[in-house]
């Protein structure tokens, strides 16, 4: 899923603070399963932004909703009838959410509320961690099922670099060496002969060099 | 390994089957060229090329390049490092052209240490190609004359690659592995990290040979002289990759501070001497940082000088 | 044995502490609570293990944010107890109603009572 993190509450009373009437927008997805932009985040943002005008005097409406997603025409439809109620929207999707809501409400200050980290997974309770970098064409397969391009701080493809040590990254103890972890795997299937075979140069034009992806289905098009 | 690749005095020393000796030195940060040109000068004579690094722990220095073309005018061979942290494929195509058109004959591909060691944490890295294939594109532009898109390189750059190993690096299991496999992408020389743990090295030295990995490249034992017991310390502690054994530091520390500077001398010269002897051992690759002044006398002293006439 | 404690805060039973969410003490304060308390079992006698340990944590994150916004943190205070300590359940009420003496009126309440009285003249 998409992994976020709770803008600070400072950063969002600034953005907000010379509007009157505000949002607060959830989404049900990826965001509300990492405790970043799920209904009970609207709920604490809305009440820490009342309270923090009315303690500074200032009268503001504060509405709270959430969707079931932000990335898709039929949900963001469901506040049409809303929307003119307010000044600005505060949007806790993930940055893809936060842009097709504004792409949607074209006159609409859409501010974003969270911080969208990563493609990862729910590794263990309050801790994720990234697994992809969407980059196009997997290589998976030839790695053990271990990601180099997300989790190899240098995006090695025949790796270790020089500086692994203890199965750990050279950027920090905390971190593990995504090569340590593609030979352990490696070994455990048996296949410690694929690690000889070298990664081709890696065509990089599916990943973000090569501009904005699309995919099209010419079968699913109606 | 017998027709020249390259005009490198590197690699006919190595293919003559001498001991080759390499050096190492860091470009300024600044755009003072004195100080390269002065540290190359010291060694000029004691060595048969000298590396020059690129942007070494990720601190921004002068280009590697533009201080391998100082050296060069100086009738100094350098060996361009080259790593891959901070150009795409166009850039490294583009300075090894640049390189040869100097005909700087000599290079070493790396990955490079991670961003947040130097002086631009917050800066992106590339990574387009890592080391090994960054070897693979050099050999494919000398050997084939074509650049990695496909066409034809006028003048194809003519230069004798290398990469790096680390002896003592994890997982062990892969270290020989490793090895094989830079040299199946190319690797013509290998410089080592440094040693210290000579049983250990040997150790490694001996499963190349087993599998005939000396054969197809050279690999240069890496050397650098302690200062003092407390770079010893450092060095075994904070320094990833490095293996000091106790007796080392034992043995600095064992001799009053003013003396330990020559102690790691005798030290490095002492195990230079020994592996020498070591078969499959082609050369050394001496690095003594910010302290290039030694190297000539830790050359003589090992009984590599003169260096031979190619 | 009848305990003396102060009439003037409202007692919300839960089932456990872990029950509480940083909303329910944020509700409280927006709806002009000057102080609030939780009081969660001994540590380590959870019936579901960890729900007083979540609870403090709750109540952290919560004296975190009101700190922020200027509320102030120190309206809200997480106390443990066995089930046999009413004389120590009054004593913390003392103190906690006390501390909230010494800070006055929240300040949320204090707008709550402004902007009434401006829509009462208006
Ligand atoms: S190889 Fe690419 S697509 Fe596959 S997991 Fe890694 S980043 Fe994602
Ligand atoms: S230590 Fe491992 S994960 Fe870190 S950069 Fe090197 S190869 Fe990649």
């Amino acid at each position: 899923m998409i992994i976020a993190e709770k803008k600070p509450i400072e950063e969002i009373i600034q953005e907000v603070k010379d509007f009157d009437r505000i949002l607060i927008l959830g989404c049900n997805e990826c965001v509300t399963v990492c405790e970043a932009g799920g209904k009970k985040e609207v709920e604490v943002l809305a009440s820490v932004l009342r309270m923090y005008f009315m303690a500074q005097g200032q009268e503001k409406t504060i509405g709270e909703r959430t969707l079931e997603r932000q990335c898709d025409h039929e949900y963001l439809e469901e506040i049409r009838n809303i929307i003119d109620d307010y000044d600005a929207v505060v949007s806790l999707a993930c940055g893809v959410g936060v842009q097709f809501a504004a792409e949607k409400y074209l006159t609409m200050p859409l501010l974003p509320g969270v911080n969208t980290v990563c493609l990862g997974a729910n590794e263990d309770r309050g801790l994720w961690t990234e697994r992809c970098q969407a980059c196009g064409t997997c290589v998976l397969a030839r790695t053990g099922g271990i990601c180099p391009v997300s989790r190899c701080a240098k995006r090695v493809l025949n790796g270790p670099c020089g500086g692994s040590t203890n199965g750990k990254c050279e950027i920090s103890k905390d971190t593990d060496c995504a090569w340590q972890l593609i030979i352990d795997r490696l070994k455990a299937l048996d296949k410690m002969d694929d690690y000889e075979k070298v990664a081709p140069v890696k065509d990089w034009s599916t990943d973000r060099a090569g501009g904005p992806r699309t995919v099209t289905r010419e079968d699913v098009k109606i | 390994m017998s027709e020249y690749v390259s005009n490198s005095r590197l690699e006919r020393v190595l293919k003559a089957g001498h001991l080759g000796v390499t050096s190492e030195c860091g470009p300024p940060r600044g755009s003072d060229a004195e100080e390269v040109k002065k540290k190359g000068l010291l060694i000029k004579d004691y060595v048969d090329a000298v590396n020059v690094t690129d942007n070494q722990t990720a601190m921004t220095r002068m280009s590697s390049l533009a201080a391998c073309i100082h050296l060069k005018l100086l009738g100094i061979e350098p060996v361009l490092q080259m790593v891959t942290r901070d150009r795409n494929r166009v850039a490294l195509q583009s300075d090894i052209l640049g390189a040869a058109s100097f005909d700087i004959p000599n290079m070493l591909c790396l990955s490079g240490d991670h961003q947040s060691f130097g002086d631009c944490a917050q800066g992106q890295n590339v990574h387009d190609l890592d080391s090994m294939q960054l070897v693979q594109t050099v050999r494919h532009m000398r050997d084939e004359g074509k650049f990695l898109g496909g066409d034809d390189i006028k003048r194809p750059p003519k230069i004798f690659v290398g990469a790096a190993a680390n002896p003592f690096a994890d997982p062990f299991e892969i270290r020989i592995p490793r090895l094989a496999k830079k040299i199946v992408c190319g690797a013509e020389f290998i410089q080592t990290q440094c040693i210290y743990n000579l049983d250990k090295f040997k150790e490694w030295m001996r499963r190349a040979v087993d599998r005939g990995l000396t054969e197809k490249t050279f690999i240069m034992a890496g050397m650098t002289p302690m200062k003092s017991v407390g770079m010893a310390k450092y060095m075994k502690n904070k320094v990833p990759g490095m293996d000091v054994p106790e007796e080392i530091i034992n043995r600095l520390a064992g001799v009053e501070k003013k003396k330990q500077a020559q102690e790691g001398i005798d030290i490095c010269v002492e195990h230079i001497q020994e592996l020498s002897e070591i078969k499959g051992v082609a050369g050394f690759h001496i690095m003594a940082i910010e302290w290039e002044e030694k190297v000539p006398e830790i050359v003589e002293r090992s009984g590599l000088f003169p260096r031979p006439e190619v | 044995m009848r305990l003396k404690i102060p009439t003037n805060f409202r007692i919300i039973r839960l089932p456990c502490t872990g029950k509480i969410d940083i909303i329910h003490i944020l509700r409280a304060f927006e709806k002009g609570a000057d102080g609030l308390y939780v009081v969660g079992c001994m540590e380590g006698d959870c019936h579901f293990n960890e729900g007083n340990f979540r609870a403090r944590k709750r109540v952290e994150q919560a004296a975190r944010v009101l700190d922020l916004i200027g509320v102030g943190g120190e309206r809200v205070k997480m106390y443990n107890l066995s089930s046999g300590e009413g004389p120590l359940f009054a004593q913390y009420s003392i103190e906690m109603v006390n501390k909230i003496k010494e800070l006055g009126p929240s300040p949320i309440r204090l707008a709550r009572q402004r902007m009434s009285k401006k829509a009462d003249a208006a």
